[in-house]
């Protein structure tokens, strides 16, 4: 089980190839990465602040949640704070199973708490308006979270 | 009793600061922020909407009725939009 946050920038590609190289006996892996989106075509940037020390205690109590409810082999969350631009790679979670069905689970379940109960908080910063705007959490994140205490 | 507050997006912006350490004998979250409110209109702001604002006591979730007996650490931030 591995958990960063980070500022710097990740390379995916061989985050995913050092995952699955630490994995003895899982035949799936099921990766997710979150990216900088520009839906308007005006973002300069995306702050994303974050709570030291709760983050990465938070993190690491989902991913140890992950692996016992779904029987996975290795658990990956990469979270990245501070500026981004549009295009580049917000975080990454990586899980590894037996079987397909619980690392697809798994990923589901990690994200759903990650986007919710870790303590980020994203600005959209657009050209010409520095000040720029907290992103709301929406409430089917929410909804999506209560479903797996059902 | 001693605690150090941690404020987090626009409850930072809106009470001007991240961080401070205050003298207090708020015994639960719901009496803290009653006294806050009083200290200026930056706080009042920031806890205007209180169904938005979520609170931390030593680094996890709790509710506002939670006690502050031996708390060190207490962290107001809106709603998370982590991933």
């Amino acid at each position: 089980m591995i958990v960063r946050v980070q500022n710097v920038a990740f390379d995916f590609s061989e985050e995913v190839k050092l995952f699955q190289a630490a994995t003895k006996y899982s035949g799936a892996i099921v990766t997710f990465s979150g990216i900088v989106r520009d839906v308007n075509g005006d973002l300069d940037y995306m702050l994303i602040e974050h709570y030291p020390g709760m983050t990465e205690n938070a993190l690491e109590k989902f991913s140890a949640a992950s692996k016992v409810k779904f029987d996975l082999e290795h658990v990956l969350v990469i979270h990245r704070f501070g500026v981004l631009r549009p295009g580049e790679i917000i975080m990454m979670v990586a899980t590894a199973s037996k079987h397909r069905k619980d690392a697809f689970s798994g990923a589901d379940y990690l994200m759903d708490y990650l986007k919710s109960r870790a303590p980020f908080w994203k600005k959209e910063v657009v050209l010409g308006q520095p000040d720029g705007a907290w992103v709301d959490a929406k409430v089917i994140d929410e909804t999506a979270l209560k479903a797996w205490s059902n | 009793m001693k605690l150090n507050l941690l404020y987090f997006a626009w409850l930072r912006e809106r009470i001007g600061r991240g961080q401070e350490i205050i003298e207090t004998d708020a015994e639960t979250v719901t009496e803290l922020i009653a006294e806050l409110i009083l200290r200026d209109p930056g706080y009042a702001a920031a806890f205007e909407d209180i169904s938005s604002v979520r609170v931390a006591v030593d680094q996890n979730l709790v509710d506002f009725s939670t006690s502050l007996a031996s708390v060190r650490e207490v962290a107001f931030f809106p709603p998370m939009t982590g991933g």
